[in-house]
Order: C-alpha cells, then structure tokens, then sequence
C-alpha cells in the first residue's frame, strides 16, 4: 500500500504576514515551517508504515525551491522520498490551480491514499482535498481523527457531534486528517541524517503535461485587498499585572456577565 | 581552520530549539522546585537521538562535531541548565573510555551510552580532594584477576542515576596521586557501591549530585582504563575536553536569561513608556547581549580547536569556561536586575537562571584552576618555565 503525503511550506504561525505589492504572500519575509496541519497526516502516513500497513511513504509538494526544506523536514520524521512540483507558472497560484497541479502529480505516483492535512495555515481554504479528489474522480475521506485501512479499503473515523462515525471507499482515495491525529513526531537527529540521503525530485509543469494555458494563469479567484481588522467595540486591555491580579480582574468580569 | 556555523549547524539549532521550547522549558520551573530528576526529558533526549553526539556512528553514535555537540548543550541550557546537564555528564562520564579505552571496552560500553539506555558519571572528586586532585585517598587493591575499591566520592553529579561510572582511585597510594591513580569503569549494580546521599544546592536542582561509597567493589581488571598510573593523565584529558560543555551550558544559560530580559523590558511600562526605552536599560541589554556572544564564539574556537587536536588545546577550553562562566553569572544577575522586583519571584525564570548560573563558575575546575591553566600556558609560550 503506497501512501503520498501533501504538504505546504508556510509562513510561521504568528508572524506578521507581509504582502507584496501584488497582494501575494511574502514568502521570504517570514520563516518558512511545514503547515502545522499537514504534521498531522505525515504523523498518520508514518504510523501506517510503522505498523506494516503501508510500504512506502512519499512526500509531494507544490512550491518555489525554497519548499525543498519543508520536504527534507518531512523526510527527517520517516518516510522514503520526495516530489517537488515547481514553475514559474505557478506563482500566485490559488486552490484550483494548486488542485490541478496536485491532482497531475497525483495520477502520476499513482498512490493508494493520497493523504493531506485539512487546511492549510496561510490561506485557509481547506479546498484542496475535496478539489483534487473530484478532478482524479476518487473518493474523498475527510476530516479523519484516523486513518485506517484493510483489504483494499481506506476508512476514516470522524468525529461528530454525537459521537464518530467510520467512513470507507475502496482504494485509491484522497483523505484528509485533523490534529485529532495526535501529537506528531518530532525529527531526531539520525532521522535529519538520513533525510539528506533519501531522493528528492523536482518536476516542472512540463514534466506533468500541462501547460500554463490548461492552468489559465494558475489562479481562478484573484486577491483584491488585504488589511487588519478594525476595533468595533471599546475593550478594556489589562497590562503590566501579575498574573495572578489579571485572573481575578478577568473571573470578576466574566461573573458580573454571569458567565461564570 | 575554519569556525563559523554551518547551514548544517543552524538546522541543529532550530531542531533543538524547538524541540527546547516546547517540550523543556515548560519542565524547568517544576524540575528547580521539585528537585527531580527529570526521567522523561531523558528519555525524550535519548530517542531523539541526543545522547549520542560525541559518540561513533559505529557505536550507534551521531559523531557530530564539537561545535555542533556545543550548539545541543547551549539550546537546552537556554531553556533548562538541569536539563543540559543530561548530554554534558554522558559525554564527561564516557570521555575516560573514548580517550583511555581499549577498542574492545569500547564496544562493550559505548552503545548502551550512546543509544541513552546507560547513563555515564564521572567520579574523581573527594571530600577532601577538589580542586586538588593529586590528594585523592580512594584505593585500587590488586587481588588476582581483579581490583577491589574502597573509598568514597562527593559531589559527583548524576551519581545516583548512573548505571556506568569512570572511578579513579589509587594503585599505588606510595606513589601519590598523581603517578599512582588509575581509572576503571565500575557498573553501578556491583556489589558494595551504593550512593548513600544527594546534595541540596542552590541551582542545578533537577540534577542528583551524589555522595558514592565503595566498599569492596570488586572490578575485574579487564575494566581498568590504560596502565596502573595512567589515571591522573586521563583525567586532567577529560577535564580538557569536557569543560567545553560546561562552557556551552554557561553561554546557553546566558542567552536564556538574555531573552527573558528583553521581552520583559519590550513589555513592561512605567513612567508612561517602556522599559526597553530607557537608555539605562538599553546599556544593560546591550552589554549582555555583546559578552554572551564573546562567550560563544570563543566556544566555538575552542570547540574547533579540539577538533583539529590542537596541541594547547588546555589554553583555549579553559578559557572558554573561564569566560563563558564568569558571563552566566554576569548576566543573569543583570537579568534579575532588569526585571526588577519580578526578577526576584519564583514567577519569572532568571532567578533560577542565577542561582543555576553560579555552578559554571565552580565545576569541572573553579574559575581560579582555569587561571592558572590559562596562565601556565600563556607563560609557556613566552617561555617562562615553570616553577621548579
């Protein structure tokens, strides 16, 4: 059973977006880390091959050269190789360009679960999954707390209000997980070793037979304006108290709105 | 030779840093009160592989090099000292076997250290023989195909959590200590070791620093490290080397104090503006920042010089200790300073970091031996001998 794991290089959490002029993500201006959410499906891809049930973990991305070390992060927590998708004709690319991209590259590693994170931390649309899934015509498992899979079949256990439900399609399927997942791995110093040793290519677009013209200039929806959002109501901020101060000034507020 | 961090070298630090922040610092206050050993950061360390650097890749080591192994010591100590003491003491206890052993000790004691199932110490100190080494009292008795130690050691740090120790005691106590001591690798399960009392210090908490009793040890002299004699050798070649730790912990300490420091003065206000505005403030921030980096670089020129063997190798550790240390202290007195009353309350981490700072200034050689060594070899050089 052959796993391909999606990843996306993004902005650190908590650092300052910064926009270009174009309104594009500034990529070089803040540290680069792999999507928190995406932790959680190389977590999930690298218990399944810890356990026997998958035989090879590849790792695939689409991004400028820097999102190489996003993939080598990846490979120093397990798994066997990695795939660059890169093009000048991707910059500025949205979900259905990213979807169609992915999508190519998928159908050409041909894996029995193509496993993703459900959103990504930048932009937040949580599109990919569903959009690659319907382009490749394979069933979408999204949202699992786990992934699971036996005789052909991947399922995943969601969670509900009521209670979780397990959700399965014959392979190959596009699945998604949540941070339901569990705490991922953290690297260790052997596996950063080894990462630099495992095989890394890098494919343009020509190399997926598609063109800039099938992409329509990558990008469907386009970014008008970018700003903070304002202060509607006046709040009381509390700075420079010891914790201990601040706690109970906030329980007093909290109980004079008989919230507490 | 060239010593200036690699892209290797930065992706180490991001690595251990990380892992640093989120899994270390959050220990660090209850590890000081609790005084505990802390088994899970250990354990933490060894699957990450950490344990391991200064170690052969054959041994099932990472053999990074000494500036990298200093670069793992400073990020843990920036988020705990306690902590970075667990990779400073496995290589300090396994340096007498890695400079002094034979191939097949080696293979025999090495991976368990390597892999972190093992814990190393190293016992040398005595009640009565600290910085003076050479009066050491504890005895090697030949008996057969065996020795048979008696005595005792103070103040040796993980003491009572090792499972390895390298013991130096004496083979020929006519000839004192520093022609008739000998070193031995003792497994702390044998008979008549025991570890009868930890200290309560004022920093390091998390770390057992253990009174060891040995009565009747019996070691086979296939555990003996070198020639009967060679101990006092062997000993003062692990000091050269493994005070670089102790310097990396100091500069790690030092940074750890520094940054708490700034955020606190970026974020604390009085007289209508910050803290970090005021130009008082700014000098103090400032000359930490510039001595803690003076103490890092002249660790890393040690570390490179020990990995190019340099033959005043002495010269640069000791100095890089000296420095590094007497800057911890420095700092993280100037930390408790900047966050004023705050920095005085168990609330805020650099009253720890003082009170763990100080130890850099006595271990693994007190600040005034790293002055004589420095001075024995600057007058060397300039062709002073020695005294008589």
């Amino acid at each position: 059973m052959k796993i391909v794991v999606c990843i996306k290089q993004v902005p650190a959490t908590g650092a300052d977006k910064r926009y270009t002029d174009d309104l594009r993500l500034d990529r070089a201006a803040a540290e680069a880390i792999i999507n928190p959410l995406d932790e959680y499906a190389i977590e999930q891809a690298l218990r399944l091959a810890d356990a026997g049930a998958a035989e090879s973990v590849t790792y695939l991305s689409m991004g400028p050269d820097q999102a190489a070390e996003a993939l080598r992060r990846a490979l120093a927590m397990g798994g066997d190789d990695a795939v660059l998708v890169s093009d000048p004709a991707l910059a500025g690319a949205d979900e259905w360009g990213t979807a169609k991209v992915l999508a190519a590259a998928l159908d050409k590693l041909a894996p029995d679960v193509a496993l993703m994170g459900m959103a990504s931390d930048d932009a937040r649309g949580s599109l990919v999954p569903g959009a690659v899934a319907a382009m490749r015509d394979v069933p979408l498992l999204s949202y699992g707390a786990e992934l699971a899979v036996s005789d052909g079949e991947a399922r995943v256990r969601r969670l509900s209000a009521t209670g979780y439900d397990w959700v399965g399609a014959p392979m190959p399927v596009v699945a998604s997980v949540t941070d339901q997942v569990g705490e991922p791995r953290y690297a260790s110093l052997k596996g950063i070793m080894a990462a630099k040793r495992k095989p890394m290519e890098t494919w343009s677009l020509e190399d997926l037979g598609l063109s800039a013209d099938d992409l329509r200039g990558a990008a469907l929806t386009q970014v008008t304006d970018a700003r903070a959002p304002e202060a509607k109501a006046p709040t009381e901020r509390l700075e420079n108290l010891p914790a201990a101060e601040a706690a109970a000034k906030i329980a007093d507020w909290l109980a004079a709105r008989k919230l507490i | 030779m060239t010593y200036l961090p690699t892209a290797d070298h930065d992706e180490l630090r991001a690595v251990v840093r990380e892992l640093a922040d989120e899994r270390i610092a959050p220990r660090a206050a209850e590890i000081d009160s609790s005084g505990e050993f802390p088994w899970d950061l250990k354990e933490l360390l060894a699957k990450q592989d950490l344990l391991g650097t200064c170690f052969a890749e054959k041994h099932g080591g990472t053999a990074l090099d000494t500036i990298a192994q200093s670069i793992l010591v400073e990020e843990i100590a920036r988020a705990d000292a306690t902590t970075s003491l667990i990779p400073i003491v496995q290589k300090l206890g396994a340096l007498p076997i890695l400079l002094a052993g034979s191939e097949e000790q080696q293979d025999r004691y090495l991976p368990r250290l390597a892999s972190g199932e093992w814990l190393a110490a190293f016992a040398l100190t005595e009640a009565a023989a600290g910085s003076d080494v050479a009066s050491n009292r504890m005895r090697a008795t030949r008996d057969g195909d065996d020795y048979v130690l008696n005595g005792s050691k103070r103040f040796i740090t993980h003491g009572s959590v090792a499972q390895l120790l390298t013991v130096f005691a004496l083979t020929d106590p006519e000839q004192g200590g520093r022609k008739g001591m000998s070193a031995f690798i003792v497994e702390t399960d044998t008979p008549g070791f025991a570890a009868p009392r930890v200290e309560h210090k004022m920093g390091i908490r998390g770390s057992p620093t253990a009174e060891l009793t040995f009565d009747d040890v019996r070691v086979p002299s296939a555990n003996r490290l070198g020639e009967e004699g060679e101990g006092f050798k062997i000993a003062m070649a692990t000091l050269d080397r493994s005070r670089l730790g102790i310097a990396a912990q100091a500069v790690g300490i030092a940074q750890g104090a520094l940054d708490a420091s700034v955020a606190y003065a970026a974020d604390r206000q009085q007289f209508g503006q910050r803290v970090s505005d005021f130009q008082g403030i700014q000098w103090m921030l400032a000359d930490m920042a510039s001595q803690t980096e003076a103490a890092r670089q002249l660790t890393y020129a040690a570390a490179a010089r020990v990995d190019a063997n340099a033959s005043d190798l002495p010269y640069w550790t000791s100095s890089a200790k000296l420095v590094a240390g007497d800057t911890a202290m420095r700092v993280t007195t100037d930390a408790v300073q900047v966050l004023g009353g705050y920095g005085y309350i168990t609330e805020y981490p650099v009253e720890r970091m003082m009170r763990d700072a100080k130890i850099t200034q006595l271990y693994e050689g007190t600040q005034q031996i790293q002055r004589l060594i420095v001075a024995r070899q600057l007058l060397q050089r300039a062709g002073v001998a020695a005294r008589g």
